[in-house]
């Protein structure tokens, strides 16, 4: 693939860069009624809908939302499992969000205001040091996508290098590939999709090629207003024009092989496991479980880790909005009985969520 | 409810949900349920705040001046003079006097930069742990002297929506003051007392002034909107974030729009007074920035709505949760 | 962030004057001042800073798949 195929020549950077031209030219777009374009990921909800960009959108076009939040797609037995096991007296270290999303009886937030050790990192590194410092069991919740998952496996390497053995990593990776090959293996009515910038600048373009055989056009995207818009001008002439290509317009971040390295961190410590997403149910290969090597890190080998009964959430469709089924105001629970300060489900509670996304800007 | 929860001390929708729900049930005088930032009585202003920063000392502040220039501004805001303060002190056992020494320091400075006597005060010790070093309480009586009263009432659509500053500097500033994310880095906060700034406007027409501390810009735009019959819009490329600020939004996924600030001031200004405002302001040191970022509008009431950079629009929420605990 | 100061399989990295510890075994041959997207404490990629000033696409209406 050719750089920077998309400078016409002639113009002057300051020109081809006039984010009001761009806008102009979608709202100007002369697309196929019905589009259906599915953003993947759940950073592309965020910041479409912080700049409005849904607004900008031609006459026949719709987004859907995609189940790109990892947050979102874990299931509510993992907060089950972290919760009982902050009630063990395990210190529990997690990203920030998982904090306030609702398990069946309770949420980490809750737990400790009820005194339990939770603490919020930015870093699965940070996680280690805790466990370093306090000499007390530290879990990490190793929730994740492709972008996060090789930081984790890095942590997990330093835990057995430094020989931190009051460290396990309670899991839920998941991988975005065979998601949305689950997604497409039935007839969506989907035109095409924008898919993830920094899973893709992991897995690389390569990784997207089974879109090709569905004949379904993909535009790897970055997340600034001028990236996604001419992302999707990209996807509509292509959906418009029939023509089936996965192509790269993050080409400053993300290499058409992707980034080999990461890939093997990932593989010495990771192998893939079916996994269960909320909406999409278990799909095959789809997650990822410590290998032999590093079973020793798996908090549910280390623990007890009592199983509790699901109750399903009455109304709750986070898992539709997942799947790109429904908007989130289609869900009764949306807005009223569910809201970012008092949430009923992940979709609410995530920085990437979609739920949240549309009541914080509209 | 039956546990408090670090998010209903964030300012944002929780807080509001608390004093609602709880406080509300049993503290119910007509002055209180007004919500302004102080209680007006006859002829004066009377208002309290209480300070549990963490870290104690900030590049910029710490919470002794934050102690004195929160309340200055609380009152200042009403468009009162700041006369007179109350403070009291709980400090924990085992905290070193040098350090009370310096943050008694700040307070004394704070109160000559801003003209308020510190007329009575308290002193508590509590055992070891109980008190995170120190925490300060100030109460505040005031004198209002603007011409025309600064009640929201009088916002009309068409009045200009302005700021003195660049926004989110207190937050940043305190959140990189702990290390916190691993993040290193000096920036200043903004603690300032307004008096002196919010002053030289007295004669103009200002219906409305409040200062964005927690639950930053938004938390004050949203409660300005908040069920009234006015709508706010503000322009994305308007309103000034410092890079730095910037940079830390960005990495941590904060909205700058929800990040504290404690020297800075919105008003509403009657469309007629607005350029003689921003002239006035701008001759001052607090005000060397002010801006217009947006205007009161007749579509979209109750609503706060946001230009955006794409020429297209979005709304403004304050933040739901706590997003940065012991921020003031 | 612009990478600062290098020591193993970690680097410190700035952006307007803040700074942070971050791991950089996840990528090849991380140099000084090469500009990295963070992600979890981590450095995940590489920024190629000339594309980063001009990362946009515009094309003539209809003729970029003629």
């Amino acid at each position: 693939m050719k750089p920077w195929p998309f400078l016409r020549k002639g113009i002057s950077l300051a020109e081809a860069t006039a984010l009001t031209r761009l806008a102009e030219r979608l709202r100007n777009f002369p697309a196929r009624p019905g589009t259906k374009i599915m953003e993947v990921c759940g950073t592309h909800t965020v910041a479409i809908r912080r700049s409005g960009l849904q607004h900008l959108l031609p006459a026949g076009v719709k987004l859907v939302s995609g189940p790109g939040c990892p947050v979102c797609v874990t299931p509510d037995s993992f907060i089950d499992e972290a919760v009982a096991l902050a009630r063990q007296g395990v210190v529990v270290t997690s990203f920030g969000d998982m904090l306030r999303v609702p398990g069946s009886r309770s949420s980490l937030e809750k737990e400790r205001a009820a005194g339990a050790d939770i603490r919020a990192v930015y870093s699965p590194l940070d996680a280690l040091q805790i466990a370093a410092d306090c000499g007390r069991e530290t879990v990490f919740l190793a929730v994740g996508f492709e972008t996060t998952a090789p930081a984790i496996a890095a942590a997990a390497m330093k835990a057995l290098e430094k020989k931190i053995a009051n460290f396990s990593l309670l899991t839920a990776l998941r991988l975005v590939p065979p998601a949305l090959q689950a997604l497409t293996a039935a007839d969506t009515r989907l035109s095409g999709f924008l898919l993830p910038g920094h899973v893709s600048a992991v897995i690389g373009r390569q990784a997207y090629d089974f879109l090709l055989e569905r004949r379904l056009p993909g535009v790897i995207s970055g997340f600034t207003a001028e990236d996604i818009i001419s992302s999707l001008l990209l996807l509509l002439e292509m959906y418009n024009k029939d023509i089936y290509k996965v192509m790269n317009n993050y080409p400053r971040v993300v290499r058409d092989n992707g980034n080999e390295k990461s890939r093997q961190v990932l593989a010495e410590v990771f192998e893939n496991v079916d996994a269960e997403w909320r909406g999409l149910g278990t799909i095959p290969a789809s997650g990822l479980q410590l290998r032999p090597a590093f079973a020793g890190l798996d908090s549910r080998r280390r623990f007890a880790i009592p199983s509790e009964t699901v109750r399903p959430r009455r109304g709750c469709r986070c898992g539709d909005v997942l799947r790109g089924l429904i908007d989130p105001p289609a869900c009764p629970l949306f807005n009223k009985a569910c809201r970012p300060d008092r949430p009923l489900g992940p979709c609410m509670v995530s920085s990437e969520g979609s739920c949240s996304a549309w009541v914080t800007y509209g | 409810m039956d546990k408090i929860l670090l998010a209903h001390g964030g300012g944002g929708s929780k807080s509001a949900e608390l004093t609602r729900n709880v406080f509300q049930r049993f503290l119910s005088d007509p002055l209180l349920l007004e919500m302004d930032d102080a209680a007006r009585l006859d002829g004066q202003v009377f208002t309290t705040d209480s300070f549990v920063v963490k870290p104690l000392f900030f590049p910029g502040g710490d919470i002794g001046r934050l102690a004195v220039c929160g309340t200055v501004n609380d009152m200042a805001v009403m468009g009162a003079e700041p006369l007179y303060l109350s403070i009291a002190f709980i400090i924990e056992e085992g905290f070193p006097v040098s350090q009370l020494e310096k943050i008694l320091a700040s307070i004394a400075g704070a109160g000559r930069e801003s003209g308020v006597r510190i007329v009575c005060a308290d002193t508590k010790v509590v055992e070891k742990g109980k008190a995170d070093g120190i925490f300060i309480n100030t109460a505040g009586i005031g004198r209002p002297l603007f011409k025309k009263p600064v009640v929201p009432g009088r916002i009309r659509p068409g009045d200009a929506i302005l700021i003195n500053g660049p926004l989110g500097l207190h937050g940043v500033s305190v959140l990189t003051a702990r290390g916190e994310f691993g993040l290193r880095g000096k920036i200043r906060s903004d603690v300032a007392p307004l008096w002196g700034l919010i002053r030289t406007c007295r004669d103009l027409d200002i219906p409305f002034m409040r200062d964005p501390t927690r639950g930053g810009l938004a938390q004050t735009l949203h409660e300005l909107a908040h069920k009234k019959k006015f709508g706010l819009r503000v322009w994305e490329d308007k309103l000034p974030i410092p890079k730095k600020v910037a940079a830390v939004c960005d990495l941590l996924g904060f909205d700058p729009l929800h990040v504290a600030n404690e020297g800075k001031v919105v008003m509403v200004v009657s469309r007629r007074d607005t350029d003689k405002a921003l002239k006035i302001l701008r001759r001052q040191p607090l005000g060397k920035e002010a801006r217009r970022i947006g205007e009161i509008t007749v579509e979209n009431p109750g609503r706060v709505l946001m230009a955006t950079r794409a020429g297209s629009e979005r709304i403004v929420m304050p933040p739901a949760g706590e997003i940065l605990p012991r921020i003031c | 962030m612009k990478v600062i100061e290098i020591n193993n399989d970690m680097a410190v990295v700035e952006i307007a004057g803040l700074r942070r510890e971050v791991g950089i075994m996840l990528l090849d041959k991380v140099k000084l001042n090469d500009w990295v997207i963070i992600h979890a404490g981590f450095a995940i990629s590489k920024l190629t800073k000339k594309q980063a000033r001009e990362t946009l696409a515009l094309f003539k209406e209809g003729d970029f798949f003629g």
